[in-house]
């Protein structure tokens, strides 16, 4: 598996078992009354790294970052930075600082009053902060705006004034909850790399809410898939999508193909699965199942390839009728309904601009994969 | 109104048939012509009655004032009336002390009373905006729900409330923290007290209103910054709630100072506010002209500084814009 590392080769603390870890949750628990937010989690940052917590909305992964922010205390446990317990710091005390959902600008303010206002809480001497101000609005390119209100600014920029008045104080860590959640998309993406951009130069630790699967692969290092409380992996982008642990992860980063079935066969390194109509399928499988218990591979749909014709070689091919076509200019995406009633979902790139012959609605066609196209799932 | 203009400039109201625009811009207009003509019927024309009444001199007659203006010696009597009209009235009120002194008491007391009201009224609108978004509506009716019951007779409740042998002070001295009943009643601070307790709903209101419409993340984000809570109050909330500061001191500022129930039944015969000189020159003396002047006086008092604050902020806002 050492193809599913780091984007940034040189960069894996979290295989390195002497790395010191930066930011620590024990076994912290949050609970709002009969509510748990959290729930016995452990999770571990290194420094310097760009973390993603993805999960979908009202999972606990805001209440994690407002923990770390000081805003709420952990009902168990305790939260470590940098070797030293969290629990009873003032948010006003804490070396971190946020990016609000909201940006929370001060709107009777300017913005290089903004950005000057951490550094006047810190008592900065006021020719300095006048150079850190100049600094960050040359980095977030808003030169020009330094004099303008809040309200004067568009979306974008005033997403960009957030973001400088949240490192402007040089933080140990920055938390940002959705940074990039009320930007549209294009300015979204573009935004992204800005962001990656940033924290590569400022060298600061970062850590991101999001419910935007896209914005977690893109930008960070590890993403924490959550959901109710929980971590449900801890990976870097490649691994959760080419790995999957669990069905829920599979289901929730990207989309997914999931055959169910029984063991029939087991070798050395292959599994033979037979599916509830009788199809059978090999794939490569290291975990250790017993023959005649149930079994889930899934596989993505850009693994399978789709032909009008059984393909000679392939050791897993199954045949049924293009149910659906969707064509999307860089790719198109079939639904194919095998004849045991499953419909699969396979895409395929547009790599030529014109196809001879292609499958269209009701066409017989075939579908095929290798055995370690996908990943068996026991959870 | 501002619709009207904004359709009008684009280029799909051309469609529109004429008619249907025309009678939109008259139901429109006629919608922001009943506030003036009410202005005019309830404000501007009894101000100028008010104001030719100052102008008059005092008479024992029915009106008691001359000259009265009427078309009895017809169209040219009507017009040599106003060569009677002088400003000897306001004349009169720089010579004698006791009206210079009576402006400048009811000035000091209304401010003194609306620092003591916004101290009062902050925190109890800033516990209201905090409080659960289900029990607000509950909280703003308690605000309101003394003006249910007559001013006169929460007024008068108050003396039974401060007297010395009232409930404050059986109360006080049956806990042992006096010895002797407190002479509260007939001083400024009963006068104090009671404009404070009337014109709260006034500070609150506005206030709460403010509040309300802020962000709560803003505190959050200044505390993340490093700001203490306190600094975080002075520096963002603050700053932020003061349009309804703003408003709500002007509410209990300008009637305040012409108060005249509260000074009157609380203050008892020495205390000296505007509204009272006022009263005794109406119906004490009867002389209509003077008790005309001191209520122009007062007027010009409260409105120029109003306006003066207005204009700037309106400069202010525009240079925002």
């Amino acid at each position: 598996m050492k193809s599913l590392g780091s984007i940034r080769r040189d960069f894996a603390p979290w295989n390195d078992p002497n790395a010191k870890p930066y930011i620590q949750f024990e076994n912290v628990t949050k609970k709002f009354g009969d509510f748990t937010a959290v729930n016995n989690l452990s999770l571990t940052i290194f420094e310097r790294e760009f973390f993603a917590l993805l999960g979908a909305s009202g999972c606990g992964k805001s209440t994690l970052l407002r923990m770390l922010a000081g805003f709420e205390e952990p009902t168990a446990g305790r939260i470590l930075l940098d070797g030293q317990d969290l629990r009873g710091i003032p948010p006003y005390r804490r070396p971190v600082n946020m990016m609000f959902q909201s940006y929370a600008l001060f709107p009777h303010m300017s913005v290089e009053k903004n950005i000057a206002f951490g550094l006047k809480q810190e008592g900065m001497p006021a020719p300095d902060i006048e150079k850190r101000v100049a600094e960050m609005l040359k980095l977030v390119k808003l030169e020009q705006f330094a004099k303008r209100k809040p309200h004067q600014l568009s979306g974008g920029q005033r997403q960009r004034v957030a973001l400088a008045r949240s490192v402007a104080k040089r933080p140990k860590v920055l938390l940002l909850d959705e940074p990039l959640g009320a930007l549209d998309k294009k300015l979204r993406e573009e935004t992204q790399f800005e962001l990656m951009d940033l924290q590569q130069e400022l060298g600061l630790t970062f850590v991101v809410v999001t419910h935007d699967q896209e914005e977690a692969m893109t930008t960070a290092d590890r993403i924490a898939i959550v959901d109710r409380g929980e971590v449900m992996q801890v990976a870097t982008p490649a691994e959760v999508y080419e790995a999957p642990s669990s069905r829920f992860v599979a289901h929730f980063v990207g989309n997914v193909n999931m055959f169910e079935g029984k063991v029939a066969e087991r070798a050395a390194n292959t599994t033979r699965i037979t599916g509830a109509t009788g199809a059978q399928i090999v794939v490569e499988n290291s975990t250790d199942t017993k023959a005649g218990s149930d079994i889930v591979f899934a596989i993505r749909p850009e693994k399978i390839k789709v032909t009008s014709k059984k393909p000679a070689d392939a050791v897993n091919a199954l045949e049924g009728e293009v149910y659906d076509v969707a064509y999307l200019g860089d790719m198109t995406v079939y639904h194919i309904r095998l004849d045991d009633g499953q419909i699969i979902r396979a895409s395929a790139l547009n790599a030529a601009r014109v196809t001879e012959d292609p499958l269209t609605w009701n066409d017989r066609a075939w579908v095929s994969f290798r055995p370690d196209a996908g990943v068996v799932l026991t959870r | 109104m501002s619709n009207i203009a904004i359709t009008d400039a684009g280029p799909s109201t051309s469609a529109k048939p004429f008619l249907t625009r025309l009678a939109g811009g008259f139901v429109s207009r006629l919608v922001i012509i009943v506030p003036y003509l009410w202005l005019l019927f309830f404000f501007f024309i009894p101000f100028i009655i008010v104001f030719k009444i100052s102008l008059s001199q005092s008479a024992i007659a029915m009106p008691p004032y001359t000259p009265v203006l009427d078309f009895r010696d017809g169209i040219s009597g009507f017009f040599s009336g106003f060569r009677e009209l002088s400003f000897d009235n306001y004349v009169w009120l720089t010579q004698d002390a006791l009206y210079f002194k009576a402006y400048v008491t009811s000035v000091i007391i209304a401010a003194i009373s609306t620092v003591l009201t916004l101290l009062v009224g902050f925190p109890i609108a800033y516990g209201m905006a905090r409080a659960p978004a289900t029990i607000r509506p509950t909280l703003l009716m308690l605000v309101i729900l003394p003006f249910w019951t007559s001013f006169l007779i929460r007024v008068y409740a108050w003396i039974g409330i401060l007297k010395p042998e009232g409930l404050l002070n059986q109360l006080l001295l049956s806990l042992h923290i006096i010895n002797q009943p407190l002479i509260i009643l007939n001083t400024y601070t009963a006068i104090f007290i009671g404009i404070v307790y009337s014109y709260l709903p006034f500070m609150v209101l506005p206030l709460y209103s403010s509040l309300e419409k802020m962000d709560y993340s803003l505190i959050e984000a200044a505390k993340d910054l490093g700001c203490p809570p306190t600094a975080a109050f002075w520096k963002i909330t603050f700053p932020l709630s003061l349009p309804g500061v703003i408003a709500g001191c002007l509410l209990v500022f300008i009637p305040a100072v012409g108060e005249f129930v509260i000074p009157d039944l609380l203050g008892g015969s020495q205390t000296l506010m505007i509204g009272k000189t006022l009263w005794n020159e109406f119906f004490a003396n009867r002389d209509w002209p003077v008790s005309s002047a001191v209520a122009v006086i007062l007027l010009l008092l409260l409105i120029v500084p109003i306006m003066l604050f207005q204009q700037a902020q309106a400069r202010a806002q525009e240079q925002d814009k």
